[in-house]
């Protein structure tokens, strides 16, 4: 067994058994990267001295008899939309090629206190606006289950590192699914939590009334400590939740009976892929051998959940990117006379197409006299979501879903149709409108042995229920332990 | 034809809070720039708003004293628009849920009293500032970037620039006395713009309306106003029609011209700011900003008419500072006249004010000193002509006006026996004017009184010269 394919909790008991140090553990991940990332291309930059030096600290700690926290030594990564103070933080574009923050993100300040050693800024889709991290403007990050297969997004980097072993947990961010569907992709564990659990400030909003931070992890056990790490109340983001303390290990509990499953079979009729409706299928057998009921329902304004999460995204990220006007930092042109050519010329050259495409859209969803017909009408679906999940969360304790209608695609084999790759977010995009917990874990493999998903909805703050229902699954199933072998089918050059 | 100009005003006033509206970041005027700042005001990346609490408290405020009713849950907008002085790219405001809706002022014109209402107070941010260099280029400071705003919109019910001008006034005082803005113009603290529109006189429905940006002061508002209405009427009169558009004063050529259809047709796709929660104003904090307030430039009028005895001008004048009015009240506390005092204080120390180009809060004198002053005229120890020697030497080097009528040897000779000496001498020297006063010529008697003033060197009691003078003619 090689370091970098443990657990977090399983290093955690290896540090504190004695029987390991955080700075073997940390150089063999970083070891795990040299070998491997050339191949996964999961990260944009790379801390190692800084992580080999935060490892050091916690071996003096655990030397000096000190006890350590639940990921202290524990070496990990971030999505390079969360700013880290003196380290670069592009976002995958252009526009932010050269950008330093001077500035932590809140969770970026809760990782660093918790004492995990930081490994580096793991690659994305430009501005979290993608489902394949194709649209990076630096470079393209592949499954590590099969390297000629994107790795899903806009997290495909944090989702392939902790898939390859090149980090032992990431942090993604998830807007429509950015968390969900590359996890699913990956074959690892990926929640979103409640919309306000999490705070925003230091993460590069792209949809700020959709944006929630959250973990990556190889089990569910390590998902509950990362969020133990990084929930909490942050002034600084006034959406953010003030509710009391909760100790997400103790929601770890192999236990269904009794509790009532919802299915939404919206996604389990049309256009979903054979295989991964019987993993799901299958994996309902699971809790249902558990002793769980499972009821079947059709969601309501289904098939406009997509539409209306597009305007929506749309609308806020035609504004909060608004700021990356090539004034104060970020790219400027160099061929300008005028403020307007410095402003369009910038933001041509700075942004790519995805993003100019998302621009627009929510541009004209904003306009004057298309207003009510696009964006109010995306908050009245949004309404209409809420409160047919909330009826649903009276008779289920937790929805189930895939958490993709398929598993994952081939390089350039959706890029060519935007519709086509919006489609990808079908499954979860509900679940950020109607800002509750979600979370997908490995259900089985496809034919080609590419990793399924399963997504376990909660209700507002329902955080437990989601971790037990997956903490069960995880316990009664082996899917989690699967690593994936990189190289074991050859990828073609991309 | 006879026409009626039609003016509704939209006034921004900073806010008088110690850090901006969305950041910790301290409010200031003149520092070196950009050292206010911090990511979030910068509108650095990942960088979240957090409402100052203040601010609201302060509009709250605001909207109670001009008579408004205070929305009890509203958000908070973006008004989307690209600026070198706005870093975010969009404004954070208030679309359709003002802080504080349907409200009015009073205001005093002529003798009547006139209602003018206000169509809503919201709150937003202040841009930065950017600053032209000679040699071309533009720098950027965003100290004032992010200071907290409050625009007063009125109705259209101002009739003239003049009662735009006592508009303007008591708003001014108004925010001064709730202390919630320090008003200073010259430092922006203030600035509106303009609507005009004109009418014939009896026509009920408005005329087309323009609406004039950049007015920055009192004085340039009812010059706006004035060149405005004068433009309209003159394009009507030719047989044009008025375009509603946008037009930008200049203050040094005293015109307005129409701002580029570019500056205008914006389209500033306002939606729901997403980083910010609503603004929930519960009973208890209500009562609390309503419990706050001090007593306004209305009650203060009334109070010195009804206890004081002043003229309802006279009273205005004074309330329309806070200063000004908290100065008076101090000095007739002590029991000297309050109209003597009101005299003082409308007179000669607003001249005086006036010409150093000073505020009522820069007065170097004590209230209690003006009150000696008024004490020793109305005592007949020095003459009002002396008084006004005191007043410069209180703005000068203020210390107790007793001292320096000593030092000054302002005392005025009120001995009867003294000044009727001087009087028979002046006489005995001015046959000519007997002869006048014999003829009728009344004017004779100030020729002497002049005379005999210039004898005592200013410090004879005037009222007894004059008295003694006619008396020593009469005799004669």
């Amino acid at each position: 067994m090689n370091y970098y394919d443990l657990t977090a909790h399983e290093i955690h008991d290896l540090l504190v058994g004695k029987e390991a140090t955080s700075e073997e553990i940390t150089k063999s991940v970083i070891t795990r990267i040299d070998s491997v990332d050339d191949k996964v291309e999961a990260y944009l930059a790379r801390t190692s001295e800084a992580a080999i030096e935060a490892a050091k600290r916690v071996d003096a700690k655990i030397t000096r008899g000190e006890r350590i926290g639940a990921l202290e030594g524990v070496p990990m990564a971030f999505k390079d939309n969360l700013c880290t103070n003196g380290v670069k933080t592009t976002c995958s574009s252009r526009m932010l090629e050269t950008f330093v923050p001077f500035y932590d993100a809140f969770v970026v300040k809760k990782v660093n206190e918790g004492g995990s050693p930081v490994l580096g800024k793991l690659n994305m889709d430009e501005f979290a606006m993608g489902s394949s991290t194709e649209n990076s403007y630096f470079q393209k990050t592949r499954n590590p289950y099969d390297l000629q297969k994107v790795p899903g997004g806009s997290s495909g980097g944090s989702a392939a590192a902790v898939s390859a072993g090149s980090a032992v947990f990431t942090l993604g961010s998830d807007t429509g699914g950015s968390i969900r569907q590359p996890a699913s992709f990956c074959g690892v564990v990926g929640m979103k939590p409640t919309y306000g659990l999490v705070s925003r400030f230091g993460c590069i909003a792209f949809a700020s009334s959709l944006d929630q931070i959250g973990p990556l992890t190889k089990d569910v056990t390590d998902c509950a400590n990362v969020l133990n790490t990084i929930v909490g109340h942050d002034p600084a983001d006034s959406t953010s939740l003030n509710v009391s303390k909760v100790d997400y290990t103790k929601a770890l509990v192999n236990d269904v009976k009794g509790l009532k499953i919802g299915v939404a079979t919206d996604y389990l009729q049309d256009g979903v892929n054979d295989e991964v409706k019987a993993a799901v299928l299958a994996a309902l057998d699971v809790f249902r051998s558990l002793g769980a009921t499972v009821g079947e329902y059709t969601m309501k304004a289904a098939k406009y959940a997509l539409p209306a999460y597009y305007i929506i995204s749309g609308a806020e990220a035609s504004s909060n990117l608004a700021r990356f006007d090539g004034i104060r930092y970020g790219h400027r042109t160099e061929s300008f006379d005028n403020l307007k050519e410095l402003y369009e010329n910038s933001r041509s050259e700075g942004f790519g197409d995805e993003v100019k495409r998302r621009i627009m859209v929510g541009t004209y969803a904003l306009s004057s006299g298309y207003y009510d017909a696009y964006y109010k009408k995306a908050q009245k679906v949004r309404t209409v979501i809420c409160n047919d999940f909330k009826e649903q969360f009276e008779k289920y304790d937790f929805i189930v879903t895939p958490t993709t209608m398929a598993t994952a695609f081939t390089f350039g084999e959706k890029t060519g149709s935007p519709l086509e790759m919006y489609l990808n977010d079908l499954c979860t995009v509900s679940v950020n409108i109607a800002g509750l917990p979600g979370i997908s874990i490995p259900c089985g493999f496809d034919g080609g042995g590419m990793p399924i998903g399963l997504q376990i909805i909660g209700r507002t703050l329902g955080e437990e229920m989601v971790l037990r229902a997956a903490y069960t699954f995880e316990q009664n199933t082996q899917f989690h332990k699967h690593r994936a072998i990189i190289g074991e089918k050859e990828g073609r050059s991309v | 034809m006879n026409y009626e100009t039609v003016v509704g005003l939209e006034i921004h006033s900073e806010l008088s809070t110690v850090t901006k509206m969305y950041c910790g970041c301290a409010t200031s005027f003149g520092s070196e720039p950009n050292i206010h700042c911090c990511p979030v005001c910068l509108a650095m990346p990942g960088a979240l708003p957090v409402l100052n609490k203040t601010a609201v408290e302060f509009a709250i405020k605001a909207g109670l004293a001009m008579n408004c009713a205070i929305t009890r849950s509203g958000k908070q907008d973006r008004k989307n628009y690209f600026y070198p002085d706005l870093p975010k790219a969009y404004q954070i405001s208030q679309l359709d849920t003002p802080l504080c809706v349907g409200g009015y002022i009073d205001i005093t014109v002529g003798d009547e009293v006139k209602r003018i209402r206000i169509n809503r107070i919201h709150i937003e941010e202040d841009a930065g500032k950017l600053l032209h260099e000679a040699g071309g280029g533009t720098l950027v400071d965003f100290n004032r970037g992010g200071t907290p705003l409050i625009e007063i919109v009125t109705e259209p019910d101002i009739r003239s620039s003049e009662e735009a001008r006592l508009f303007l006034e008591s708003v001014k005082a108004i925010l001064e006395y709730i202390e919630v803005s320090d008003c200073k113009m010259e430092q922006g603290s203030l600035r509106c713009d303009v609507n005009v529109s004109v009418r014939p006189a009896g026509q009920t429905e408005f005329g087309t309306r323009t609406e004039m940006k950049n007015v920055n002061s009192f004085r340039s508002a009812v010059r706006a106003i004035d060149f405005e209405s004068k433009r309209q009427i003159e394009e009507l009169e030719y047989g044009g029609t008025i375009v509603q558009e946008t037009r930008k004063w200049n203050d040094d050529k005293g015109e307005s011209y129409p701002m580029r259809g570019k500056e205008e047709a914006q389209d500033y796709r306002y939606f729901p700011d997403p980083d910010l929660v609503q603004i929930v104003v519960d009973d208890e904090m209500l009562e609390r900003i309503k419990s706050s307030l001090p007593e306004l430039p209305d009650a203060r009028k009334a109070r010195y008419v009804g206890d004081y005895g002043l003229t309802r001008y006279d009273a205005e004048q004074i309330t329309n500072s806070r200063c000004l009015a908290d100065f008076f009240e101090k000095a007739v506390s002590g029991g000297v006249s309050p109209k003597a005092v009101g005299n003082w204080i409308i007179g000669d120390i607003s001249k005086i004010l006036n010409e150093k180009s000073m505020e009522a809060g820069d007065i170097p004198f004590l209230p209690e000193q003006l009150a000696k002053l008024v004490t020793l005229i109305e005592e007949g120890v020095i003459s009002n002509t002396a008084g006004k020697k005191v007043l410069d030497e209180l703005f000068e080097n203020p210390r107790d006006p007793e001292l320096i009528v000593k030092e000054k040897g302002l005392v005025q000779i009120s001995d009867e026996g003294a000044l009727k000496a001087v009087v028979v001498q002046i006489i005995d020297a001015n046959p000519q004017s007997v002869a006048d006063y014999k003829a009728g010529k009344e004017k004779a008697v100030t020729f002497l009184v002049g005379q005999t003033m210039r004898a005592t060197k200013g410090q004879g009691n005037p009222q007894m010269l004059n008295k003694l003078i006619k008396e020593e003619l009469d005799s004669r």
